[in-house]
């Protein structure tokens, strides 16, 4: 049997916090709504009307010490909860006091840049984390409300453009857990994936390495061609690649596409044909995506796929 | 002698007569609160019809992951127009319907206290809805930013299109209708009941009708001036929603949801009261603690005035503002739990007849309690921060809207049909369209909520193959198709049983309110006599004079 994804497999002490509350209050008022069943099955067997019977039942206007009872049995039930409620709020949401973010998640329809303001690394749609660590996410939007939402590892909060929330992410175990932008935010809402990947401590630091690298521009051959015309062909209006003149922050920054395991946001593995297919039509697999269709000819797409793929 | 003026100047050419066959003009130029009252019953029943494909079209476009049914652009059209009519346009005009209908009725009243303004009302929904249906005709498509509107999401740069204007003008329009209605409602219910019938008296159902129109009136003004606010911003380059230029996106979360809320209660507290007055007729007792279910009503109307940001847990409010919303919203369980339970002491000990008005309303109580559960959980801010925005919430609302409103609106046509056309509704087809409602029902959105907790989000047009969530929402889609047919059952049986249905008489259900005595269906006038009034059933009293309600309360005529 697979194994059942969200709630079902919290992966963080907060998500373990989460989840058992919601289980534990769910199961306790399926409780309530099986008692209210078993009322309602007795009263269908046992007060059916007997069609021959034509005498009316005793005619009984009301109970004030039932109407008691049942007033204070749900002020109870809700006391318990509420306290529950505090409870698990400060284990969820500790406060921020005067941490600086570690990362900085920003919406934009329909992809997340993530920034991480202390090493300066700039990457999109995929979220390294060393396990273990709390890490503490500041979250923006540059245009319409998102929210940013790992069903595996927390809550979820808004970005809300001109107000930034704060959030402590952290992952229990290597791996990976897949999210996505859970507040309705125009025609690719559903294409908005997010992957969180949890490393161990030294495989974050390795990567964060290799964010920084600066890779050559290639001169020659294909890719250099593809250099080119990355320039020309108006890919630097939106996108950033380090290194170069390309440095515009509408769309995700391609310096390192190599190491990321999607394309647009999690439509497409990211593999040289699939980069192809995307260059030659992006609304092909993303309809509405703010990426237009380039009308690129095979020969120039060739040579723009060899040239992302050439920056190591 | 002096002579004074006549306030109101004689007629010179005779008025239009009900006697004379006149046509479709005979229905567009009534004020009769009952012609007005099926006529919302019929716009609503096209509107749900309409509504109701709009479903059927995503649950099929969802049926498997990935899959190319249709456009992301036409989804999101699809779910925002399915939403938008079935709260504004089906369960809202449907339940003020039956309330013009009934409530002069059950009051002993000739009609509204306004009946002109009653006319303005209705017609201005049938425009509402026109307008906001129009838009699928303009180049760019009906709106697609989701009925709740986020700004800046419903704004320009990112709404180029106009539906968002149609759909704020329109819903303008139904706005105004529901504060004019609202007004009717109050007035009439306050100041034209029949000798006897004190406010300790009247029927439930009315109770709830009045609790409803004080909430129309003063939560509609909230979304009426936001929607100005939004028209303002997307015709003369207001800013009131758009962070870019200074405004807040929050702030239009606030005015909707403070509207947005209440309205949840507007469509709930009348199907209450539907099911306050099936109940007691079909297990033959009187409902349970009057004072507690009209009490609890009130209740409900004050705090649901006070609830509104628990639709933004995920927002970042701060925790003390999260916790009093999440404890308000709790605290409403109470008063609704009291609901219930009186319910079902009313059936303990009755003589239940099970026939389809009565099954309609005991599925009411269970498929509402699961909606009411559900909600309850919610309240909770951690437990809304992971069900929120996701599939989750998709199934509780729609088990509070449609297990709970529809179920009570279908339990009232069932039950109020032979008064409104003189003939009973087809029992068979009845059991067949009940049957295939549960069924369908419960398939369509009890697997939402595994989906919503396992990740999947709300407002997605597709999604990717994540283990289950595939067949999950096979189930879903299959659900979808029965409940598509239970509602077919349901207009064959309206069609059917209005031509060819069994004569009705007056009292088909042996029940006891004012409407029951007048003729079905009633005369232009509604009654040629009020019987008394010395208790809550009047018409049991005239049955029963050994054993009145109110064995001592005092004549009046």
């Amino acid at each position: 049997m697979e194994k059942l994804g969200g709630i079902f497999n919290p992966s963080s002490p907060e998500m373990e916090a989460l989840s058992s509350l919601t289980l534990y209050t769910i199961v306790t008022t399926v409780g309530i709504l099986l008692l209210i069943v078993a009322a309602m099955i007795y009263i269908i067997i046992a007060y059916r009307k007997n069609p021959d019977d034509n005498q009316e039942p005793y005619q009984n206007f009301g109970n004030l010490n039932l109407e008691i009872v049942w007033t204070l049995i749900p002020c109870a039930i809700v006391a318990v909860l509420f306290l529950l409620t505090c409870n698990t709020m400060k284990v969820v949401d500790p406060p921020v006091g005067d941490h600086e973010p570690d990362i900085i998640i920003i919406g934009h329809q329909w992809w997340w840049e993530i920034r991480y303001p202390k090493s300066g690394v700039i990457t999109a749609n995929e979220l390294h984390i060393p396990a273990g660590k709390y890490l503490l996410a500041r979250i923006e939007s540059v245009d319409v409300i998102h929210d940013f939402w790992v069903p595996e590892l927390g809550r979820k909060i808004d970005a809300i453009p001109g107000h930034p929330n704060h959030m402590w992410i952290v992952a229990g175990e290597p791996g990976l857990y897949i999210g996505a932008c859970a507040e309705f935010c125009g025609a690719q809402h559903a294409n908005m994936h997010i992957r969180v990947i949890a490393e161990t401590e030294e495989e974050f630091k390795e990567w964060e390495k290799q964010e920084l690298v600066i890779p050559p521009t290639p001169r020659t051959g294909l890719a250099g061609n593809g250099a080119k015309l990355f320039q020309e062909k108006a890919c630097m209006n939106c996108h950033t690649i380090m290194g170069t003149a390309a440095a515009a922050r509408v769309g995700p920054n391609l310096t390192h596409l190599n190491d990321r395991q999607t394309i647009g946001a999690g439509v497409l593995t990211n593999t040289p044909e699939n980069l192809n297919k995307w260059l030659t039509n992006p609304q092909k697999y993303k309809q509405g995506s703010l990426m237009p269709n380039m009308k690129l000819s095979p020969t120039e797409v060739e040579a723009i796929v060899a040239y992302l793929e050439a920056l190591k | 002698m002096s002579r004074r003026l006549p306030l109101v100047p004689e007629n010179t050419e005779p008025l239009p007569s009900l006697k004379e066959n006149q046509g479709m003009l005979a229905w567009v130029s009534s004020v009769d609160h009952k012609q007005i009252g099926l006529m919302y019953l019929m716009v609503t029943m096209v509107f749900f019809v309409v509504g109701g494909l709009e479903a059927l079209l995503m649950r099929i476009q969802l049926s498997q992951p990935e899959f190319n049914f249709i456009s992301p652009e036409v989804y999101n059209q699809l779910f925002t127009m399915h939403g938008t009519t079935m709260i504004f346009f089906v369960v809202m005009p449907f339940l003020i319907g039956v309330g013009v209908y009934l409530v002069p009725l059950m009051i002993g009243a000739r009609d509204m206290a306004f009946p002109r303004l009653n006319a303005l009302s209705f017609w201005l929904v049938v425009f509402g809805g026109i307008l906001i249906y129009y838009s699928f005709l303009t180049q760019s498509g009906a709106p697609d930013m989701g009925w709740f509107a986020y700004s800046p999401l419903s704004e320009k740069p990112f709404s180029l299109n106009k539906g968002p204007t149609y759909w704020a003008l329109g819903l303008l329009a139904t706005g105004i209708s529901s504060v004019a209605s609202g007004l009717n409602n109050i007035v009439t219910i306050l100041t034209m009941r029949t000798p006897g019938m004190t406010m300790r008296r009247i029927p439930l159902f009315v109770w709830m009708i009045l609790v409803t129109s004080f909430l129309l009136i003063f939560v509609i003004p909230i979304i009426a001036s936001a929607f100005a606010m939004m028209l303002l911003d997307r015709l003369l380059e207001a800013t009131f929603f758009t962070p870019a230029h200074g405004g807040s996106a929050i702030l239009w979360q606030h005015f909707f949801w403070g509207f947005g809320h209440p309205e949840v209660y507007i469509l709930i507290l009348p199907a209450f009261g539907i099911i306050s007055e099936v109940i007691p007729v079909f297990s033959r007792k009187p409902i349970f603690g009057y004072e507690f279910v009209a009490g609890s009503t009130v209740a409900i109307g004050l705090l649901s005035l006070g609830v509104w940001a628990h639709h933004m847990f995920a927002v970042g409010l701060g925790d003390v503002t999260n916790l009093y919303f999440s404890l308000a919203s709790m605290l409403i369980a109470i008063p609704t739990g009291v609901k219930v339970l009186n319910w079902v002491a009313t059936m303990w000990g009755g003589k239940i007849i099970f026939a389809t008005p009565m099954l309609f309303a005991t599925a009411f109580i269970i498929e509402f309690v699961m909606g009411g559960i559900t909600g309850v959980a919610i309240a909770s801010v951690p437990i809304d921060w992971v069900v929120t925005d996701s599939y989750f919430i998709v199934a509780h609302f729609h088990y509070v809207l449609y297990g709970g409103s529809m179920f009570a609106i279908f339990a009232g046509v069932y039950y109020w049909f032979p008064k409104f056309t003189g003939r009973m509704m087809s029992e068979t087809l009845g059991k067949w369209h009940f049957w295939l409602t549960i069924i369908g029902f419960n398939m369509t959105f009890f697997v939402q909520h595994f989906l919503g907790v396992m990740g999947m989000p709300r407002r997605i047009y597709t999604y990717q193959d994540f283990p289950y969530w595939g067949s999950m929402n096979l189930i879903s889609t299959i659900g979808a198709v029965v409940l598509a047919l239970s509602v077919l059952v349901f207009m064959w049986n309206v069609h059917v049983s209005r031509k060819r249905g069994k004569k009705a008489g007056n009292n088909p259900w042996d029940a006891w309110t004012l409407e029951w005595a007048a003729a079905s269906p009633p005369a232009v006038h509604n009654f040629d006599l009020v019987p008394p009034v010395r208790g809550r059933r009047p018409l049991w009293d005239l049955a029963h004079p050994e054993q009145p309600d109110e064995p001592n309360a005092k004549v009046v005529d």
